[in-house]
């Protein structure tokens, strides 16, 4: 696949293939920012790919106590799914058994507006058991949930978009496994500059890129055998003998171009960096363009 | 546009019923024909070029210069634009309003706001008894929408509230909130006798306490609540030094238990 290349690196010309996708966000507050984050953090664990999770979802952002409703320390969660219901029924899940629970946190819509809307409050108010408390200040409604360590804030709804994308992603590729993850990292974090998106990966990366389908029955995905470095000389590998090890940031947005703006940042971070100290080629991953309807040529990504 | 502007002439000699004069029942009229709306109560018929010197304007923003304690209903109904009154009002200013601004400079009546739906309803001075309460017959009190009023309040403000808000920076007469359904109410002051009486569901905040409070509230204990700062965000786009007496943490009264018991009363630090 060859390509540019710009300051040493490699650039594939190639694209990144996504889809459409369901997707919600919440702003999460505490006493602390840990407690927000922790909260958020447990919330959103087993939820990096849709395949077996149900969601992908992850910390878009921290927000300061002058950013969110109360006043207090807070995180802002993305959740995507493929269906609303499916959506619905992780977003119920998910804060009712690890935001309700998580000590001093309250909860609210984190999208203002959205083509349908999703229960939050309305469906964990259960919970009070006929002590929960409505309270409406303006056009918002909240629930107001007696528990131990006084009252969990949650509001009634929040918004949800289908004109979410998801599965945008970059392919890093290296001489080592050290300098792949730096280019990565450094890759990741100048994503998380970027709103309205996730990487819902450990840390925003994913060390088993997968292939459609395998060679044993009921498995949907399988392992990226042309992208792995131990393969390189048993298959027909997309990987030059100078490449050790590959490594995959999937990024999620609220809307196609945060996506694509994402990967813009991601790239020029690689590309800041240098072969030395990080990658020595940039990839992505697509299915020929036939299965989703959004695709993002890296050349194009480039500023 | 300038506003539709209402001048008083002369004090009238009987009470009127000024709802006539709101925008969706002006709207399109020359002022020939405004001035031929009857406004009278009694068998003296009175029309408002009588009262009134009215000159051309937008509809969607009224203006009546002067006002006396004999003008009733104002506002009444409304559903849009601006209402301005400078001067006092008499009963049921701004009574089943459901949206637009109504604004009182001076005092108004009984029954001020009552059943509103929505909108806003800002008084200066100060209100009669049944603030935003039912008339008798009704079921339910305001239900929707923000009334502010300056001063003091007479007995029974928010008598059958269901939903919205009500601020009262000054303070407010015996059984305040009674028989709350739902909804909010802040007064600044303090207030009179057994607040929230018979209350069965909604929030009283009372900044300075009450004169009495009924036995059959139980104390919750004092509580840094989530809510209260969401509260007091809110009344601070209205008031701002009304919000700050509900920021710290408050102490939480139940009841009215002798009803259904799940209102509350929240009090902060004397």
């Amino acid at each position: 696949m060859p390509g540019l290349t710009v300051n040493g690196i490699a650039i594939d010309d190639t694209f990144a293939e996504a889809f459409d996708m369901r997707a919600t966000a919440i702003v999460i507050t505490a006493p602390t920012e840990r407690w927000a984050v922790q909260a958020a953090t447990t919330m959103t664990g087993f939820a990096t790919s849709v395949i077996a999770c149900g969601c992908e979802a992850s910390v878009e952002s921290v927000l300061s106590p002058q950013q969110t409703p109360d006043g207090r320390p807070g995180v802002r969660v993305l959740m995507f799914a493929v269906s609303t219901t499916e959506l619905q029924k992780q977003l119920q899940n998910r804060v009712g058994q690890c935001v309700l629970t998580s000590p001093g946190s309250a909860c609210y819509a984190g999208l203002d507006s959205g083509e349908d809307k999703l229960k939050l409050g309305d469906a964990i108010r259960f919970f009070g058991d006929g002590w929960q408390i409505a309270k409406r200040l303006g056009a918002r409604r909240y629930w107001r949930v007696p528990v131990m360590d006084g009252e969990f804030v949650c509001e009634s709804i929040t918004y949800l978009t289908k004109k979410a994308v998801g599965g945008g992603n970059l392919i890093i590729m290296g001489e080592s496994s050290t300098k792949t993850l730096d280019a990565t990292e450094v890759a990741v974090k100048a994503m998380h500059g970027v709103a309205d998106v996730i990487m819902p990966f450990p840390g925003g990366i994913a060390r088993s890129g997968s292939k459609v389908g395998s060679k044993y029955k009921g498995a949907s995905a399988s392992t990226n055998d042309l992208y792995c470095p131990t393969l390189k000389g048993a298959v027909d590998s997309a990987l030059s003998p100078e490449i050790a090890s590959v490594l995959e940031i999937v990024i999620d947005g609220l809307t196609s171009d945060a996506v694509a703006e994402a990967m813009r940042a991601g790239l020029a971070a690689i590309i800041e960096l240098g072969p030395q100290r990080g990658a020595l080629r940039v990839g992505a991953g697509n299915y020929g363009g036939k299965l989703g309807r959004h695709h993002y040529h890296l050349k194009d990504l480039l500023r | 546009m300038s506003p539709l502007t209402f001048s008083l002439r002369e004090a009238p000699a009987q009470r009127l019923d000024l709802s006539p004069l709101i925008a969706q029942n002006l709207a399109g009229k020359t002022v020939a024909e405004i001035e031929r709306i009857e406004v009278g109560t009694t068998r003296v018929r009175v029309a408002v070029g009588d009262i009134f010197r009215v000159r051309e304007g937008d509809p969607d923003s009224i203006l009546i210069e002067g006002g006396v304690e004999r003008f009733d209903r104002v506002g009444l109904g409304m559903g849009s634009g601006s209402l301005h009154v400078e001067g006092e009002v008499g009963v049921e200013a701004g009574r089943l309003m459901s949206g637009g601004q109504l604004t009182i400079r001076g005092n108004a009546g009984p029954f001020a706001g009552s059943g509103m739906k929505g909108g806003t309803l800002d008084i200066e001075g100060d209100v009669g008894e049944r603030l935003g309460g039912p008339l008798s017959g009704e079921t339910v009190g305001m239900s929707g929408g923000v009334l502010h009023v300056r001063g003091d309040a007479g007995e029974r403000a928010g008598d059958r509230l269901r939903r919205g808000f009500i601020l009262i920076e000054g303070r407010a007469g015996a059984y305040a909130g009674s028989r709350m359904i739902a909804g909010t109410l802040a007064i600044g002051g303090e207030a009179g006798d057994l607040p929230g009486y018979l209350m069965g569901r909604g929030t009283i905040l009372l900044g300075r306490g009450a004169s009495l409070f009924s036995p059959s509230f139980g104390d919750c204990g004092e509580h840094d609540l989530v809510a209260a700062q969401l509260l007091a965000n809110y009344i601070a786009q209205v008031s701002a030094q009304l919000a700050t007496l509900f920021r710290g943490p408050l102490r939480r009264l139940a009841g009215d238990l002798a009803a259904l018991g799940k209102g509350e009363i929240l009090l902060p630090r004397p």
